[in-house]
C-alpha cells in the first residue's frame, strides 16, 4: 500500500510537471520568435547605418552598389493599411450595426453566415480574386497601363479585415446595455437616432479594438499583397506599383544571399515591431474596456 | 407622434438607415461575387485526372494530388504535435495555475502568438527549423512552424470548454478519493472533448488557409510522398494554397488556380458548418 501511494504520488509530481511546461511553451514560443529575428535582424541594420536603412529611400539591393532603404516599404505598409482601414473599418460597423439591431433573426444568422465564410478563405484565393477582377478593373477605370498598384492592394485588404472588424464591433454593439437603448428611445429619440448618438458612443472602445486588429492584419497581410500589388520598390503613389514590408521578405528570400538576405530578415524585424506596437495598442485597449 | 419629428431629422435617419442597408448589401454582394467566380471558373476544370496525378512536363499536364496529400500530411502532423501541448496548456492554465501572474503571462504570449502575421512565422520557422535545427525545407519543418501558429487557438477553444466543466464534478472525484491526475484524465478531459474538437476544426481550417508561413519552410516540390516518407527531415513539398500561389503568380495557369481555390472553398465551407455543429451542441448540453 505504502508503496502503491508512493508511485501515485511520483505521478502526480511527473503529470503536474508536464502540464507546467505545456503551459509555458507560449512563452517560450514568443520568446523564441523575438530572439532569432533580433540576432538575425540587427546584423544587417548595423552595417547599412540605421539612418540609411530606415528612411533611405531607395531599394537596390541587386545592384553593383547595393542600397538598403526600406522606407519605400515602410511608407506602402503605412499608406496601404491607412486606405485598406478607410474603406474597411466604416463599412465593417454599418455591417455590424445591421446585423445587431436592423436585420431580423433569419437575415442577420445568413449574413453572418456569410461573414464567416470570408473570414475562412484563404489569402490566396483572395489573391487571385484581386489579380483576375480587381487590377484589370483598376486598369481600366484610370487607364493606366497596368492595374497592379497600390489601389488595388488596398482594395483587397479593405475586403480581407472586414470579416474580424466585423465580429469585433459585432460583439461590441451586443455587449451594451438594452437599457442604455430603451432609456434613449423612451426620450423620444428614433431608432437610428439611438444607434449612432447612444449605442455607438457605448460600444466606443470595443470598436476601437476591431480598428487595431484589422490595422494588425492588414499591415501582416503578405500572400494576397504580393499578388496585386505590382512588387515594384517604388515610394508609394496609389496608382504605383509598390513593396510592402511583407512582400518585400518575400520576394526576394529565395534567391537572396549575404547583406542583402540579412537586410531582409531586418525588414521582418521591422514589422515585428510594428505589430508588437499594434498588439500592445490592442491590450491597452481592451483592457480599459474591461474596467 | 411623427409629427413632432421635424423633417431633416427623418432625413438625416433615412439616409443612415440607408447606408446601412448599403453596407450589408455591399458586403454580400462582394461575398457572393467572390463565391460565384470561383465557383464558375474552377469547378468546370476540377476533373478526375487533376485530382489523381502529379504535374509532368513530359505531357504538359497538371495534377494536384501531391497538393492534396501534403496538405493532409502537414495537418495531421501539426495537429499530432499542438494537441498534446496545447490541451496540455489549457489544463495547466484552467487545473494546476495558482499564481496569477503566471497565467497572465502565459495569456499575454497566447495573444501575442494570435496576433503575429504569417510571414513571420514563416520566416523565424525557416531560421529555426529549416536551418538551425537543420531539418531542410520540408514538410516536417512547415508543420512545425504550423504548430506555433495554431497553438493558441488550441489553448483558447480548450479552456473555454474547460471553464464550463463544473466544479461540482472535480469535487466529487476528488471526493470519491481520486488524485488530481486521475480526476482530470477521467472526468475533466472528457467533458471537455466538444471544445477540444472546436479547437481541431478552427485549426484545420488555418492550416488549409496557411500560404505565407509555408513557403519558405515547406517548399514548393510537387511530388507524391507516402505519409511515412513526408515526416522524413528534408522532404518538401507544397499544399494547395502554396500550389494555387505558384500556379496563379510564377505559372500564369489560371484554370488551375481556379481549380484548387473552388477545391478550397469547399473545404473552408465544410470546416465552418462542422465547428457550427459542435457549437451547436455544445451549446445544447450546457
Amino acid at each position: 500500500m505504502q508503496t502503491l501511494k508512493k508511485s501515485a504520488d511520483a505521478l502526480e509530481k511527473l503529470m503536474r510537471m508536464i502540464f507546467t511546461v505545456c503551459g509555458f511553451i507560449a512563452v517560450a514560443f514568443v520568446l523564441l520568435i523575438t530572439v532569432f529575428l533580433i540576432v538575425s535582424g540587427t546584423p544587417a541594420i548595423g552595417e547599412i547605418g540605421i539612418t540609411d536603412f530606415l528612411f533611405g529611400t531607395e531599394w537596390a539591393s541587386t545592384a553593383k552598389e547595393p542600397l538598403y532603404g526600406i522606407l519605400p516599404f515602410i511608407l506602402t505598409s503605412v499608406y496601404g493599411t491607412f486606405g485598406a482601414i478607410l474603406i474597411g473599418v466604416p463599412l465593417g460597423i454599418l455591417c455590424a450595426v445591421f446585423l445587431t439591431k436592423i436585420a431580423g433573426k433569419k437575415l442577420s444568422a445568413f449574413v453572418s453566415g456569410a461573414v464567416n465564410l470570408m473570414s475562412g478563405i484563404p489569402s490566396v484565393v483572395y489573391g487571385l480574386v484581386g489579380m483576375i477582377v480587381i487590377v484589370p478593373a483598376v486598369r481600366e477605370v484610370f487607364g493606366l497601363p497596368d492595374g497592379a498598384n497600390l489601389l488595388s492592394a488596398i482594395l483587397v485588404l479593405a475586403v480581407m479585415i472586414l470579416p474580424s472588424v466585423i465580429s469585433v464591433s459585432e460583439t461590441a454593439i451586443r455587449a451594451v446595455p438594452k437599457e442604455y437603448e430603451e432609456a434613449s428611445l423612451a426620450l423620444g429619440a428614433t431608432k437610428t437616432e439611438t444607434i449612432f448618438k447612444v449605442i455607438l458612443p457605448a460600444a466606443k472602445s470595443g470598436i476601437l479594438a476591431s480598428a487595431v486588429l484589422g490595422i494588425g492584419r492588414a499591415i501582416g497581410e503578405a500572400m494576397a499583397v504580393m499578388m496585386v500589388a505590382g512588387n515594384v520598390a517604388n515610394m508609394p503613389g496609389i496608382f504605383k506599383s509598390v513593396r510592402f514590408l511583407t512582400t518585400a521578405v518575400t520576394s526576394e528570400m529565395s534567391y537572396s544571399s549575404g547583406l542583402q538576405r540579412q537586410a531582409l530578415f531586418s525588414v521582418a524585424l521591422v514589422l515585428f515591431v510594428f505589430i508588437m506596437v499594434i498588439n500592445l495598442i490592442l491590450n491597452l485597449v481592451v483592457k480599459r474596456e474591461k474596467k | 407622434m411623427d409629427e413632432t419629428i421635424s423633417k431633416s431629422r427623418k432625413i438625416k435617419g433615412a439616409v443612415l438607415k440607408g447606408l446601412i442597408w448599403a453596407a450589408a448589401g455591399i458586403i454580400c454582394l462582394i461575398m457572393f461575387c467572390i463565391i460565384a467566380l470561383i465557383l464558375t471558373r474552377g469547378l468546370s476544370h476540377i476533373s478526375v485526372e487533376l485530382l489523381t496525378s502529379k504535374p509532368s512536363m513530359l505531357n504538359g499536364t497538371v495534377g494536384i494530388l501531391p497538393n492534396i496529400l501534403n496538405t493532409l500530411y502537414i495537418i495531421l502532423m501539426t495537429l499530432i504535435v499542438v494537441l498534446p501541448i496545447g490541451v496540455g496548456a489549457a489544463v495547466y492554465l484552467n487545473e494546476y495555475a495558482k499564481n496569477k501572474k503566471a497565467v497572465r503571462i502565459i495569456e499575454l504570449a497566447t495573444e501575442t502568438l494570435a496576433g503575429i502575421p504569417s510571414i513571420i512565422y514563416g520566416l523565424v520557422g525557416m531560421l529555426v527549423f529549416v536551418q538551425f535545427c537543420s531539418l531542410g525545407t520540408s514538410l516536417l519543418a512547415g508543420a512545425l512552424t504550423l504548430v506555433i501558429m495554431t497553438l493558441p487557438t488550441i489553448i483558447r477553444t480548450t479552456q473555454e470548454s474547460l471553464k464550463t466543466v463544473p466544479d461540482s464534478y472535480r469535487e466529487g472525484s476528488h471526493a470519491l478519493g481520486a488524485g488530481k491526475w486521475h480526476m482530470i484524465r477521467t472526468v475533466v478531459l472528457p467533458s471537455a472533448v466538444d471544445g477540444i474538437i472546436t479547437g481541431c476544426i478552427l485549426s484545420v481550417g488555418r492550416i488549409v488557409g496557411e500560404s505565407a508561413a509555408l513557403l519558405f519552410t515547406a517548399g514548393m516540390a510537387n511530388e507524391i510522398l507516402g505519409f511515412f516518407e513526408a515526416v522524413e527531415p528534408g522532404k518538401a513539398g507544397s499544399t494547395l494554397t502554396v500550389s494555387l500561389y505558384m500556379y496563379a503568380k510564377e505559372r500564369g495557369d489560371f484554370d488551375t488556380a481556379f481549380a484548387i481555390a473552388a477545391i478550397l472553398l469547399i473545404l473552408t465551407l465544410i470546416i465552418n458548418l462542422s465547428a457550427k455543429l459542435v457549437a451547436k451542441k455544445l451549446g445544447k448540453r450546457n
